[in-house]
């Protein structure tokens, strides 16, 4: 029996959503609308009695103050158009779920278990429209297709009392569940069409390497023991896939290049991943010695380092690119909250203390067509920003930190990062937190949500190009709630010492959980059928490899299992039991019973070559900006501003809790005002002590097209440079590098890989270097390789990308230091050297140009610079201090000055630079390691001394009025702008968004 | 007078601001503070009844799914303790009746309404006759705000406090009367705790953002008859110490936060009552 339920809001009751609907079909798709009305719709299956349907909808369903509802029937009257959207069969129905709970406890027996609700919503329209105006506001913002369908009713074609007949999303599986043999042919060709056409993404040889795996007499054998036939199965192959894909493996950082210089010096790398990254934290933790803070490095699935001693950090930094590209919210909610599973799924699992997003966005005021399967760049960013929110803000994680870059070539591939960190007792029940460890014999448990077609070849769809097979099911929805009680549950769980060792089911599902685990006892055996499934009919293979989201892989004690069991069903958290670890040796998997996988753990993990590269680096020539000095410079500062990757991004950040768990010590908004642009973020992760985390960023993809090594370190010094301006010391910082990429391997799609690989070894030799000389180890980190675009003749590929992301533990939070400017009298003081370097600068970009000049990090100049600042704020010297970055100084001494709600007066001659002689390349350029710092005059002497062997200078004073009053190199009055108009111009360009 | 002060905040199925809730009462002097998970309720294995200070904090209990906190009233309406034939509302009920004391933070306050606990006219609880809904604005938003407190207020946990500076976080905070005569009973009975003000603590504000939701009236929180029960949308456990708030690098400010007072004032009630 299927029932309607319909909820809306009474007569004169301001409709919220429905007034949001309205401005963003207005603002997005500049078509005006009088008025939008919302409706939320319940379709209930089940055997429901007439009582029951009318308790619901005037209980749980609907608010008795605000709200009315129908049963069966229409709230709809008067419209012009009306939408129901609702989603596609198997779609994540998060308020479905929470529908069909509130149902049940209202139900009394067995009858509960057959009621299911799905959810939909209408939207009733008024105002002049034609039907095709109507699908472009239904298909254009309300619904994506892909996993979403509507209905439109022409209001003319109706009358009060009509219903729309109910519509059941019900995932129907005419197959039985079965498992195929795939038979490998000694044919090449045909072997790369098995691997297209099951998205599993090898390569002919790897596909090779599998069929020559089989003919192997021992483990013909073994398999036949084991009770398989010939060929390979459906179930092993799709594991191999995902095992092995480029997003799980990492094939391109580990591959060996031979690269050759412009001036055809040839030089070979075995491997990126472990000569630099992983190169330069051994040789950091070598210095370090006995005073080395590291705990665990990329082994586990974040970063674990010591933060006292009785707590350890855990961090990680994720990317949800692909997924964001195709379904923004869904793919952006299941990227945050599936880095949360990282972290908390380290060691022997963290509590999850905060959140950083950073994402890559083309202008949101993109104009012109978009190529076929592009979302408009607004709808991405609108999408991604509400996943995020729902992700993060549901799960009590405050987002402390981030920030939004745009380029247009993010049009192709959006990129989405989110990182999470956590804290954990450095000891759990005597047992080191950071060791993990499984043996034979324990029990392989999976725990949290269900599994369903969700997100099937996210891992291999992620290693390819954004093309016209890119999946469907490769889409997921995240459900903050589910994981919100498994984490609940899990910590309890943790603290009795109920299981040994966790892990997240991500990417690769369960074949990746299970198998990295079982590489460490040596083996596991699992049915798969013992695994809960949102629908029935799901094939073995597809149980496997499903990337359903809010699940845990856990190995449990065996003597604990039966408490662990009843824990969860106390706290109501589904947890099964899938098979034991073994140290057979073989990742074996049955389904009832019957085997359907049984491979070597060492192939399946060691059995990949190494790829081999070239790569070859030709420093791009652009050509030299030739624009004069602009005579109004008021109007310059403003202009840049304005700028997309300057502007106030206040509207986002106030979407996102930055202050839930009470530690918050320094917010993204500081100032007089509370809207000035924080440097970086600080807490206190234990409120009854005063040490604190900061955690901040660095990225500047722009510099990618003169020279990623100065990209790299530039993104490094960025992200170390935030963090010591808020109050952060070099000797306790950790950093995480994310390196996403357009495809760097030559092939005929991709004519320039030689180029694009040389570009990420150049990018991985800066990391190493500067890492190195600032004492920073990488401790996780993360690449996605394949951000391109390519559907017919277009190929979109995004800007080589660094994002380094800073951990560093505080001391003392009460030292922390904001960017705005505190009192008039203030000294204003530039810290580091200005050199001609606007090279990619937003000031270039402002004028049509790139410019070859780009900023060079002398890293121990820096270094020392860092090191005295740290002692300055240390002895309580420092008024404010600004990171100088986008824009360069113009920018942060208005941002200092507008923040704090005070005026300035500057003089740039006074400035420490060298070969500069124009006013805008002064105020503009983006030389890096440079501060803005206010200091009180008392402390001027002092302040002084400590920075008397890095560039530092007094340039002016902050001001009592409020005005920004700039003199020129040649002694003459550039700027004098009222700070109302400075701050207005920073604040419009995204404030409506 | 009571020896051992002992206080309750319960999490579960999307509650988030357990620990700082609880280290609020901690820092106002509760002797014992357990953070009780709703399933320790149902079991049986905590029982209401051994406390006296109720924290229901914020989150997004059941994701906000049916509107805030829709589900969890329809949970503690019905679902019934193991092994016994009552409902967790009833022992709720019971706490009430003993005149505890009941606090309720955004989430905690929207479940409060939602469940008739507030404004509970006349003793009849379980009658909603307030609601809180969707911020004007369509969107959930952080920021910290001016809150000014009615002196006259039966509320004990304001008793003695000026105004106060307090982050909302919420995306439902709007309050809305049924009808007129509720909000003019409202006013009259001093029920109105807290409004959305300016920063002079003066008058209260209906613009955007000082009135962040766009309620009625720029109503904050609200309080019972008895002033024992109390639930505000802003969060006074965010600011129990200086550096929460959003200025402190630029203001000179006392050590302790604001919010801590309104744990204090319950502790001190209860020491004094019980």
């Amino acid at each position: 029996m299927v029932s309607r339920i319909e909820v809306g809001f009474l007569p004169g009751v301001r409709d919220a959503l429905g007034e949001k609907t309205r401005r963003r079909i207005l603002h997005d798709l500049h078509l005006s609308v009088e008025r939008v009305e919302t409706i939320e719709v319940y379709t209930l299956e089940g055997n429901l009695t007439d009582d029951l349907l009318e308790r619901v909808a005037a209980g749980p369903f609907s608010d008795p103050v605000i709200q009315r509802y129908a049963i069966d029937g229409s709230l709809a009257d008067r419209f012009d158009w009306l939408i129901e959207v609702g989603f596609r069969p198997g779609v994540t129905d998060n308020v479905g779920r929470t529908a069909t709970e509130a149902v049940q406890l209202l139900m009394e027996g067995t009858q509960k278990n057959g009621v299911k609700v799905y959810t939909s919503r209408q939207y009733l329209l008024t105002g002049i429209l034609e039907r095709g105006q109507v699908e472009e506001i239904a298909s254009g913002l309300l619904a994506n297709d892909l996993i979403q369908r509507f209905e439109i009713v022409d209001g003319r074609t109706w009358r009060p009392g009509k219903s729309i007949q109910p519509y059941v999303p019900r995932v129907v599986v005419a197959d039985a569940p079965r498992t195929d043999y795939v038979d490998l042919p000694d044919d090449d060709a045909r072997l790369q069409e098995i691997s297209s056409r099951r998205v599993l993404a090898l390569t002919v040889e790897e596909m090779r390497i599998i069929r020559n795996y089989l003919q192997d007499e021992t483990v013909r054998r073994g398999r036949r023991e084991a009770g398989l036939g010939e060929g390979i199965t459906d179930v092993e192959l799709e594991c191999l896939a995902q095992t092995w894909s480029e997003h799980c493996k990492h094939k391109i950082f580990n591959s060996f290049i031979t690269y050759e210089d412009e001036r055809g010096n040839i030089r070979v790398i075995d491997s990126l991943f472990k000569s630099c990254v992983k190169g330069s934290t051994a040789a950091i933790r070598e210095e370090l010695g006995p005073e080395d803070w590291c705990l665990s490095v990329f082994v586990d699935n974040a970063g674990i380092i010591k933060f006292n001693e009785d707590y350890n950090l855990v961090f990680k930094v994720e990317t949800h690119n692909s997924p964001s590209a195709l379904d923004p919210y869904g793919g952006a909610l299941t990227g945050i909250v599936g880095v949360n599973r990282d972290p908390f799924g380290a060691g022997k699992g963290a509590k999850l203390i905060f959140n950083t997003d950073v994402f890559c966005f083309a202008s949101p005021f993109h104009e012109g067509p978009l190529p076929p399967r592009i979302l408009h760049p607004r709808r991405i960013y609108e999408g991604v920003r509400e996943g995020v929110e729902h992700g993060g803000n549901k799960s009590g994680i405050p987002t402390v930190n981030g920030c939004l870059v745009f380029d247009e070539r993010f049009l192709g591939k959006p990129l989405v990062y989110c990182g999470t960190g956590g804290i954990m007792p450095a000891r759990i029940l005597g047992e080191p937190s950071h060791i993990k460890e499984v043996h034979p014999g324990d029990i392989v448990i999976m725990t949290g949500g269900r599994i369903g077609k969700d997100g099937i070849h996210g891992a291999t769809f992620s290693s390819e190009e954004l093309n016209e097979n890119s999946p469907v099911t490769a889409v997921q929805i995240g459900d903050p709630i589910t994981q919100k009680r498994m984490t609940d549950f899990l910590l309890v769980a943790r603290d009795r010492g109920l299981y040994r060792a966790i892990t997240d089911n991500g990417a690769g599902g369960l074949s990746s959980s299970v198998g990295e685990m079982a590489s460490l006892s040596g083996g596991c055996e699992i049915d798969l059928k013992n695994a809960p499934l949102k629908y029935a009919g799901l094939h073995p293979w597809e149980i496997l490899i499903s990337e359903a989201q809010e699940r845990m892989t856990l190995a449990v004690y065996p003597e604990k299992i039966e408490a662990f069991q009843a824990l969860a069903i106390k706290m109501g958290v589904e947890a099964t039991v899938l098979g034991r670890f073994t140290d057979s040796g073989k990742f074996h998997v049955r389904y009832g019973g019957q085997t359907v996988a049984f491979l070597d753990m060492e192939f399946l993990h060691e059995g990949l070559p190494q790829m081999k590269l070239k790569a070859r680096w030709t420093p791009p020539i652009n050509p030299e900006p030739d624009f004069p000095e602009p005579s109004n410079l008021g109007q310059a500062l403003k202009d840049l501003l304005g700028r997309l990757n300057i502007c106030s991004k206040e509207a986002i950040v106030r979407q996102y809790d930055h202050e839930v768990q009470g530690g918050s010590v320094v917010k993204p908004l500081v100032g007089i005002a509370e809207d000035g642009p924080g440097d970086a973020a600080v807490l206190r992760p234990l409120l009854e002590s005063f040490e604190g985390i900061v955690v901040s960023n660095g990225i500047c993809p722009r510099y990618s097209d003169i020279d990623t090594y100065a990209m790299a370190a530039c993104a490094i010094d960025e992200a170390v440079r935030n963090a010591v301006a808020v109050g952060a010391p070099l000797s306790r910082m950790a950093g995480l590098d994310n390196f996403c990429w357009c495809d760097p391997v030559e092939s005929e799609k991709t004519p320039d890989g030689q180029y694009k690989l040389a570009q990420l070894v150049r990018a991985n030799e800066a990391l190493y270097e500067y890492t190195r000389i600032y004492g920073v180890p990488c401790i996780s980190g993360k690449d996605s390789m394949k951000n391109d675009y390519m559907i017919g003749g277009t190929k979109i590929s995004i800007p080589p990308t660094l994002l380094f992301s800073v951990i560093a533990r505080m001391e003392d939070v009460r030292k922390a230091v904001t960017m705005d400017a505190k009192k008039p009298g203030d000294l204003v003081y530039v810290l580091g050297e200005t050199r001609r370097e606007l090279g990619g600068s937003e000031w270039y970009a402002l004028n049509g140009f790139v410019g070859n000049g780009v900023p060079r990090v002398d890293a121990r100049r820096a270094r020392s610079r860092y090191e005295a600042l740290s002692r300055a704020m240390d002895a309580g010297l420092i008024a404010s201090c600004h990171d100088c970055a986008d824009g360069g100084l113009g920018i942060a001494l208005a941002e200092t000055a507008f923040a704090g709600g005070f005026g300035m007066a500057v003089d740039l001659s006074r400035v420490p630079s060298s070969g500069i002689d124009r006013n805008d390349e002064l105020l503009f350029s983006e030389s890096q390691s440079r501060f803005v710092v206010t200091v009180a005059p008392a402390a001027r002497e002092a302040f002084e001394a400590i920075m008397a062997d890095s560039e530092t200078a007094c340039i002016g004073c902050i001001t009592g009025d409020r005005t920004f009053v700039v003199t020129g190199l040649q002694g003459a009055a550039i700027m004098e702008e009222d700070l109302a108009s400075l701050k207005e111009a920073w604040q419009q360009t995204l404030r409506d968004l | 007078m009571l020896q051992r002060v002992r206080s309750m905040v319960i999490t579960g199925n999307g509650t988030n601001c357990e620990w700082e809730m609880a280290h609020a009462c901690r820092l106002a002097g509760s002797d014992e503070v357990d953070i009780v998970h709703i399933s320790e309720l149902l079991s049986g294995e905590k029982r209401l009844d051994d406390y006296h200070f109720l924290n229901l904090p914020g989150g997004f209990v059941d994701g906000d799914d049916l509107g805030s906190a829709k589900a969890n009233a329809n949970r503690l309406l019905h679902v019934r303790v193991r092994g016994t034939e009552e409902r967790l509302y009833d022992s709720l009920l019971r706490f009430i009746g003993e005149g505890k004391l009941i606090l309720g933070v955004c989430n905690g306050f929207q479940l409060m309404v939602k469940l008739g606990l507030l404004p509970g006219f006349d003793g009849g609880y379980g009658t909603q006759t307030v609601t809180l809904t969707y911020n004007d604005s369509g969107k959930f938003e952080d920021r910290w705000v001016y809150l000014k407190p009615d002196a006259a207020s039966p509320c004990v946990f304001t008793l003695g406090l000026d105004g106060v500076y307090l982050p909302v976080r919420h995306g439902e905070g709007k309050l809305v009367p049924g009808d007129k005569a509720v909000l003019k009973r409202l006013h009259d009975q001093n029920q109105v705790v807290f409004q959305y003000c300016d920063e002079s603590f003066q008058e209260p504000e209906m613009t955007y953002p000082r009135n962040p939701n766009g309620s009625t009236d720029a109503i904050a929180g609200i309080c019972n008859e008895t002033g024992r029960l109390f639930g505000l949308m802003p969060h006074p456990e965010a600011y129990l110490h200086a550096t929460n708030h959003p200025r402190w690098t630029r203001e000179t400010l006392p050590e302790e936060g604001q919010g801590l007072q309104i744990f204090r004032n319950a502790v001190t009630f209860i020491r004094r009552e019980f």
